[in-house]
């Protein structure tokens, strides 16, 4: 008998350890297949590690704040907000008007971030009315009402400016003095946050693990003092050691973490003292500092009161209100922080793009965000920071690579396009099928 | 009596309100601009044939309970398959157009099934899977545009790498439906070929919303517990409404290409489903509720703003795309109208 209940811990286990990894395989199966796909796809490609690095590096800096800005409203419930496209586009008008001042540099940029700020939130407070007009096709609505604002955006732009709107400038207006041109150069904003502080790829990569070394070794020698005096105050015989203090409170992570530094440091080092390409591949490291504020803003907000409030509204809109959270309001303030963080982020997009495509490079930013943070794993109900940043890295690996491996494979660049733009909708489409097939299985 | 005024008024719909007004100022402006009223009405009645069926598509699957259709790239994409072959195959004329129809039907009854399928997993959520399940459909095309077979030289590019982005149905479809019983009084053009054929299919499925199974589909569409109680397969006539409008869809391009003169590939059918839904919400549709009428109405309607608004915008402004930006304002604008109306299902 003793045997048997033996035999039957074991088959237990043994199904829980297949049960257990099952379902992580099919959890993460979208990001999984992404994975291999890139892998393929850069094998195939045959493209340097240097220049895809750096390819790749500008397009993080580039994307981040727009994918970044998905999070709280996939918290508060509403889904993907496909209407961050209307930040984008008081982003991209604050630019143009800064543009059409003349003002250079990261005053300009700042200037820019001032006034696409009120624009925004102006925005998102539309867009989140409209949306609670919708309730459970918010998703269809957003999509619908970023089309919608695009006419808008075109007439505003396109007709009413040198009409309704004077504005007198030769090179941004088309010569017939009605409507801006259709691209326009940024010169005067290019790089003014990315080339501020630059460092090459190895030297981040040191001093980055410098500074975790530290970190590391900080948190060691604050606990050892705090032993200490946990020690000295509870007089037993056996002495808290150091060691097992640490292994209780953080277990081997901050091993492993120390051994990465290390081994980064030491890569960098080796790196930098050979004539390797990935010496030229430069890093924009204000850019990525506001990145990484953005992620910990989203990290953040959820312990606040405000943060408590979009999950719950987004659990149980019903019980949220019956607790006495003013559901709208909520909803409204989660669209409004979107659409805020997205004119940023398309702000953060165009002073590393340089040119402004015044007519196109809004459109596509809702779409290509949405699809990069599902990638990454995220679903309509739960998206976080690194969902988000893994998204972001999956998604361009295959933008970069994918029309290099299409012609390779089959000998036209044009079959890797159309495949991305299948994968970017395909994904969209796949994430939205899953979600309501899974709500009508609960049903 | 102020209050019957008002419901009347409610009962008409706000967005028809600001867009028959809009019509009026705008045929108004035609009229002192001195356009010829008899070319834009021709062009409206050309344009109502050209894009009719695709519109009528939209009704069975609102009737059918999944709702507005997003998904008709998916039939689009049948139909151009259809014509392609018909050209592969060196037909004219009539002949053309009704092989193009008969070897789309099959291929859309197969698309529609599968899309129909899919979407009774996704109940409640139709529109926005719809939508991407339209678009993704046009992306797969594009890669299937550049690889499939086709060897006829009026489809390919002279140099290799797949078929053309716009295909020319001079000698072929061009115009066969719009030329037939054409009538043309005092500068007034009726393409009568076209309307008519609009109007048989307009009458067909009447017919067929009126049939034991269309009555079945109505009942499914309205009250789908009411359907279950009363031993109705639900699912059975989602999927039949979705074929059926997938197979619409396909006819619908073949329709507006013989009249446009063109085929157009690649691209150009992502965003063909958001006219067809716009014109049937103008006509008086709501997501839950379609009628033949809706569709005349709102085809006439929404093409007769396309038209007239175009040579006013360009007698007024010299610039500016003025007549594409009022629809894409007026389309998506209409759509989130009705988007807002759906009371939310508890």
């Amino acid at each position: 008998m003793n045997v048997n209940m033996k035999l039957d811990n074991l088959d237990k286990k043994k199904l829980d350890f297949v049960r257990v990894f099952k379902n992580l395989l099919l959890n993460n199966m979208v990001t999984i297949t992404f994975v291999i796909l890139c892998l393929i796809g850069l094998k195939i490609s045959g493209l340097s590690i240097a220049f895809y690095l750096n390819d790749m590096i500008s397009r993080i800096a580039r994307n981040c704040f727009l994918i970044l800005a998905l999070i709280i409203p996939v918290t508060a419930g509403m889904g993907m907000n496909f209407a961050i496209v209307l930040g984008a586009m008081a982003g991209q008008a604050a630019i143009i008007a800064v543009t059409h001042w003349g003002i250079t540099g990261l005053p300009g940029f700042l200037l820019s971030v001032i006034l696409s700020s009120p624009l925004a939130i102006f925005l998102g407070f539309l867009t989140g009315k409209l949306l609670n007009k919708a309730k459970g096709q918010e998703m269809i609505t957003s999509l619908i009402l970023a089309f919608f604002a695009n006419g808008v955006y075109q007439l505003i732009f396109l007709i009413l400016i040198g009409t309704v709107i004077p504005m007198n400038n030769k090179v941004l207006v088309l010569s017939a003095g009605v409507g801006l041109k259709n691209t326009i150069d940024l010169y005067r904003i290019k790089y003014a946050v990315d080339n501020i502080l630059k460092w090459s790829f190895p030297l981040t990569a040191i001093i980055l693990a410098t500074l975790a070394l530290i970190i590391i070794m900080t948190y060691i020698v604050y606990n050892y003092s705090r032993v200490k005096s946990y020690n000295s105050k509870r007089n037993e015989k056996q002495d808290l050691t150091l060691y097992k203090f640490i292994k209780e409170n953080t277990g081997q992570k901050l091993i492993l973490y120390s051994i990465i530094a290390v081994v980064a440091i030491a890569w960098g080092i080796i790196i930098l003292n050979s004539n390797s390409l990935i010496n030229f591949v430069k890093i924009p490291i204000l850019t990525l500092l506001c990145i990484a504020a953005m992620c910990l803003f989203n990290l953040f907000i959820v312990k606040t009161k405000i943060g408590q409030d979009f999950r719950a509204v987004g659990q149980d809109a019903h019980i949220a209100e019956v607790a006495g959270i003013n559901v709208n309001k909520t909803r409204v303030t989660a669209i409004i922080i979107s659409t805020l963080f997205a004119a940023w982020g398309q702000l953060f997009f165009l002073q590393n793009l340089g040119t402004l495509n015044t007519y196109g490079s809004h459109e596509q930013a809702g779409m290509f965000a949405i699809a990069a943070i599902l990638i990454g794993g995220a679903s309509i109900e739960k998206a976080t920071v690194s969902q988000a940043l893994l998204g972001a890295v999956l998604f361009h690996t295959l933008f970069i690579v994918s029309p290099l491996a299409g012609r390779n494979l089959f000998g036209d660049a044009q079959i890797g396009e159309f495949f991305r733009a299948f994968v970017v909708y395909g994904v969209i489409g796949l994430a939205l099928g899953a979600h309501a097939w899974q709500k009508t299985r609960k049903k | 009596m102020d209050k019957r005024i008002i419901q009347i008024l409610n009962d008409f719909g706000l967005p028809r309100i600001i867009i028959i007004s809009f019509l009026i100022i705008l045929l108004i402006m035609a009229f002192t601009l001195g356009i010829p009223l008899s070319d834009l009405l021709s062009a409206i009645l050309v344009r109502t044939g050209m894009n009719g069926i695709l519109v009528l598509a939209m009704v069975p699957t609102i009737t059918s309970g999944v709702g507005l259709n997003f998904g008709l790239p998916l039939g689009i994409i049948c139909g151009l398959l259809g014509a392609l072959i018909s050209i592969e195959l060196n037909l004219m004329g009539f002949p053309a157009l009704f092989i193009a129809i008969m070897t789309a039907i099959p291929i859309a009854v197969i698309i529609g099934y599968g899309y129909g399928f899919l979407l009774n997993k996704v109940k409640g959520s139709e529109m926005a899977v719809g939508t991407y399940m339209g678009f993704s459909a046009v992306s797969i095309g594009c890669i299937g545009w550049l690889i499939l077979p086709f060897k006829s030289p009026e489809l390919i590019w002279p140099i290799g790498g797949g078929l053309r982005v716009t295909i020319s149905l001079t000698n072929r479809l061009d115009k066969v439906l719009n030329n037939f019983l054409s009538i043309e009084i005092g500068g007034l053009n009726i393409p009568t070929g076209s309307l008519l054929f609009l109007l048989i299919f307009g009458g067909i499925l009447w017919l067929f919303l009126r049939s034991k199974t269309g009555i079945a589909m109505r009942t499914v569409g309205e009250n789908p517990r009411f359907a279950v109680a009363s031993g109705l397969s639900v699912d059975k006539y989602r999927i039949i409404g979705t074929m059926l409008s997938t197979i619409l869809g396909a006819i619908g391009i073949i329709v507006y290409a013989q009249s446009f003169g063109f085929l157009q590939l690649y691209t150009a059918p992502m965003f063909m489903g958001f006219a067809a839904v716009a014109a049937i919400l103008i006509g008086g549709a709501t997501v839950k509720k379609a009628s033949i009428i809706n569709v005349f109405i709102g085809t006439f309607l929404f093409q007769s703003i396309l038209v007239v608004a175009l040579p006013v915008a360009n007698k007024i402004m010299v610039t500016g795309d003025v007549a594409e930006i009022s629809r894409i304002i007026i389309s998506n604008g209409v759509i989130l109208y009705a988007l807002t109306q759906i009371k939310e299902r508890v």
